[in-house]
């Protein structure tokens, strides 16, 4: 793909290159210089937001938050630094860099709120921008219909999520996540517990890809790769497991908090692993690699020891310094070669020396093979997994032995393979790539060596902070290379055997896999465009339904359901009551003659076979409610309904001289059966608003506008006052309603009918389904 | 449909109405009017001419699409509201300016609710002339 589009001449990208670079380096040294204040106290600042409803801006920096700030900036120079390289002559960059730095702001919002509604925002933030980035190629149906699915996933586990925090926030009592978050030992017992809990994990899940959820993120790979390195490895994607460490002092510890986090991230783990084999382009196996990765997370979460947490935080530095590493690399790769296909690729270590070493010090990590940090992060989880009591051991400890061995294996795949050999026949002629594409690999590749020989700079300043923060007590956290002749060393070596016999026949196991994937009937893939297909049946069959398009019908419905509703209410509520006085006593002779006008309008109105006389009868009516208002010293709704009025009779007449002269229906059982719905509503109406004024008034409302409307608002005209002044929002709302409407009704007149969108040549049944999925 | 009769007194009765119009805006604040009856007022002034001549001579007497003239008066509302953040206030709380303001004596009172009103005015009016204008032209 980096080929196939008309060049712009820019250096760098141009402006929004060099500002994309320079924002996140910017904010990394930032949250550089936070790191030693920050590993010795936690911290809280903001400010207010809707403060009548407990939302805040406040910022929650401790050691979990800041080091995925970190993460966040870090990496994200690196991408941008790249991105300038690999996409800065496409037409639309600017465009992306906007969507990156629009997904930055929303990650570092959500790793750094402190309140969990604005956490929330963020985190659908997130979900838009990532959309956004993965429908980047907006012309490929396929990268549209992966960008849509990754939104409708992680949307709907948003939307669920917001409801377990509006739970949460209202059984703690804020939504301050510190105010929660040390109310854990009550949150536990809480009857609602459960519920919570599960529309968290719902939410988590999504974002974070676990089984059954996961079939989003390696079709989230249509993305351009510098997106997949950063939000699909490194940052968004982690935003799920973000949240299950956050809540852990909150909702953590229990036997369901154990059993679900353990259970689902041990299935995603060992499956993605399993299904990582099964690939051959190499940006599907890292994207399989990466939802092992997020498994571990998960399952390292729940298990919720001190030692399994510190294994968690360590494994999330250590993940995300060699996956983004090896994303950026293959993309380095395939920008050189033309392809990431594993059977195609061989021997470009003469070509590509420095990529070759980038993907070589990754790789190395990601296998677990000392001295680099990914050794520590495996030999860590070992402990932390053998460090459990009962069956969680054994089932933590198996699926953490596997998922390693595999890696071992798909690190030999990514980072071996490609490499090793003789230099083989690629679309284009391998070339070494350009600096600023190479720095971001090489140096996070750099950094996974250097924190491998140096644990105790990690161990100090980020895994002990936020395993602190994680946990919630403070303890020691002491991270070492060597550790003496034990059992996580000896399941290393077990792993390092396994792996390398493994790796030997991949290609066999791969073939293998691919006929037991084609034999069987579990598809995630096409059942998600099941479920969608099912969705747009049902949404089909209830709008034939309720909306029949026949306006006397809903004419009918409304005024019959008004008419039922209210009447029930009104009967069983006794507003046919004693106390009601029904005599008309005191009303002047004029108004009786309006009255009588009203009525005879109405009649008219009703018996008239003729259109135009029931408009120009329906006028009378209006006009005389208006001459009532002005009776009833209320000029201003006076006018309203007269100007109203007015047009509507306009309105409608200009319409009606342009229908065809229909018959008018008048079966009598039709006729009839409107005339009572009509004469039934009416009644109960007068009978309503005679019940009602017979209460007393409750004249707070009008006496404080009385009072205030001239010294604080500086009118006379208390309803124009309340308009514009004191209610002005509701206003507001109104001529946006206005407004809408009428461009709505523009819209429906002017809309040429039959004008249909046009058809793609290319993949038709994706496009056709890509296409209903976004109209809808 | 042409008269004659219309035609002419619609000459006038078109002008006038906008007068009166920007007349009930502007007292809306003390005496029975405002933006919306102003707004009301002056779509009817446009619409009787839309009857008298058509479409397209009262769309060249309006000069601006009416489409335009009513997302205008939302942008006016709205921004009358972010007015109150300069101050420090919420959206739409009314600031007030009093010029000539002297001891005993308000001067001349300008607000930010009167910018509202104007707004309102703009959204009612353009919105209805939208409305018509496209069922004059399409049915």
């Amino acid at each position: 793909m980096a080929d196939d589009y008309p060049k712009v001449d820019r250096v760098m990208g141009g402006a929004s290159g060099w500002f994309s670079i320079a924002l996140p380096a910017v904010l990394f040294l930032y949250f550089l210089g936070l790191v030693p204040q920050i590993a010795e106290a936690p911290q809280v600042r903001g400010i207010e937001w809707v403060p009548s409803l407990g939302i805040g801006l406040s910022v929650l920096l401790d050691g979990l938050s800041l080091t995925f700030a970190l993460l966040i900036t870090g990496i994200g120079t690196a991408v941008t630094l790249y991105s300038a390289r690999y996409l800065g002559q496409h037409p639309d960059y600017p465009r992306f860099v906007a969507y990156l730095m629009m997904f930055m702001v929303g990650m570092l919002g959500l790793v750094l709120a402190g309140n969990l509604i604005s956490l929330f925002v963020f985190w659908e933030v997130t979900t838009i921008a990532s959309y956004l980035l993965i429908g980047f190629n907006a012309d490929s149906a396929k990268s549209r219909r992966s960008a849509l699915q990754a939104l409708l996933v992680t949307g709907t586990g948003g939307l669920i999520l917001l409801a377990g925090m509006i739970v949460l926030g209202t059984v703690a009592g804020s939504f301050e996540l510190v105010d929660i978050l040390s109310q854990g030992d009550m949150l536990r017992e809480h009857p609602w517990y459960l519920a919570i809990l599960l529309l968290f994990l719902a939410g988590a899940f999504t974002k974070s890809a676990q089984v059954p959820f996961h079939f989003w993120l390696p079709n989230a790979m249509a993305a351009p790769t510098p997106v997949s390195a950063y939000l699909h490895s490194a940052t968004m994607v982690k935003g799920g497991v973000y949240l299950l460490a956050r809540m852990n002092p909150g909702l953590g510890g229990t036997e369901a908090w154990f059993w679900i986090l353990t259970l689902f991230g041990g299935v995603t783990a060992v499956f993605a692993s399993v299904m990582a084999l099964r690939q051959t382009d190499i940006k599907q196996v890292l994207a399989y690699t990466t939802l092992m990765a997020l498994g571990t997370l998960t399952m390292f979460i729940g298990a919720g020891t001190h030692y399994a947490i510190m294994a968690a935080m360590l494994f999330l530095v250590v993940h995300s310094l060699y996956k983004a590493a090896l994303f950026l690399m293959i993309g380095i790769v395939d920008h050189a070669t033309g392809t990431r296909e594993t059977g195609v690729l061989g021997g470009l270590s003469k070509a590509m020396p420095l990529t070759g070493l980038a993907a070589a010090l990754a790789a190395v990590s990601m296998a677990g093979i000392p001295p680099m940090v990914g050794f520590i992060g495996k030999e860590f989880m070992y402990k932390a997994g053998l460090g459990l009591g009962g069956f969680g051991a054994i089932w933590v400890t198996v699926m953490i032995f596997a998922a390693s061995v595999m890696m071992f294996v798909v690190a030999g795949i990514v980072a071996w393979k490609p490499f090793r050999g003789e230099l083989r026949e690629t679309p284009h002629a391998a070339h070494e790539g350009p600096w600023p594409m190479l720095a971001g690999p090489l140096g996070l590749g750099a950094l996974s060596l250097i924190f491998g020989l140096f644990p105790g700079v990690l161990a100090h300043y980020f895994v002990g902070p936020a395993t602190h923060a994680v946990f919630g007590e403070v303890r020691e956290v002491h991270l070492y290379l060597w550790g003496g002749i034990n059992m996580a060393l000896i399941l290393s070596l077990l792993t390092f055997l396994a792996g390398w016999l493994m790796y030997r026949r991949h290609e066999a196991i791969r073939h293998r896999l691919i006929r037991i994937e084609q034999g069987s009937r579990v598809n995630f893939d096409a059942g998600w465009d099941r479920v969608l297909d099912g969705l747009k049946a049902l949404a089909a069959w209830q709008t034939r339904l309720i909306q029949t398009g026949n306006l006397q019908t809903y004419m009918a419905v409304i005024f019959a359901s008004f008419t039922v509703l209210v009447g029930t209410t009104f009967l069983l509520r006794g507003g046919m009551g004693s106390g009601i006085n029904y005599e008309a006593d005191g009303v002047h002779p004029i108004q009786w003659t309006v009255l009588a006008l009203i009525a005879m309008g109405a009649i008219l109105a009703t018996i008239t076979s003729s259109r135009m006389t029931a408009v120009a009868a329906l006028g009378v009516v209006g006009i005389g409610v208006a001459l009532i208002f002005i009776m009833f010293s209320a000029p201003d709704v006076a006018i309203t309904q007269l100007l109203v009025e007015v047009l509507v009779v306009v309105l409608v007449a200009l319409v009606m001289l342009r229908l065809p002269h229909l018959p008018v229906r008048s079966a009598s059982g039709f006729r009839a059966g409107h005339a009572a719905i009509a004469a039934a509503f009416g009644i109960l109406s007068t009978l309503v608003m005679i019940a009602v004024l017979q209460t007393p008034f409750d004249r707070r409302l009008t006496d404080f506008f009385e009072i205030a409307s001239w010294p604080e608002a500086h009118g006379r005209n208390i309803v124009n006052v309340i308009l514009v002044d004191f209610r002005a929002t509701d206003t507001f709302g109104e001529i946006v309603v206005v407004v809408m409407a009428a461009v709505g009704a523009y819209a429906l007149l002017r809309g040429a009918p039959g004008a249909k969108p046009t058809p793609e040549d290319e993949e038709p049944v994706q496009v056709a389904a890509a296409d209903k999925g976004e109209k809808v | 449909m042409q008269s004659l009769i219309l035609t002419t007194a619609t000459r006038l009765l078109v002008a006038l109405l906008l007068v009166f119009s920007i007349y009930a805006l502007l007292r809306g604040h003390n005496l029975p009017g405002g933006g919306f009856i102003g707004g009301l007022i002056g779509a009817t002034g446009f619409i009787l001419y839309v009857i008298a001549t058509s479409v397209s001579d009262a769309r060249s007497a309006l000069r601006a699409d009416p489409a335009n003239i009513a997302m205008l008066g939302v942008g006016i509302a709205a921004f009358s509201g972010i007015m109150g953040a300069f101050a420090g206030d919420a959206f739409l709380t009314g600031q007030w300016l009093f010029l000539f303001a002297a001891e005993g004596e308000k001067g001349l009172p300008l607000s930010s609710v009167l910018v509202f009103d104007v707004g309102v005015y703009l959204a009612v009016f353009g919105g209805i002339l939208t409305l018509v204008f496209a069922m004059e032209e399409e049915i």
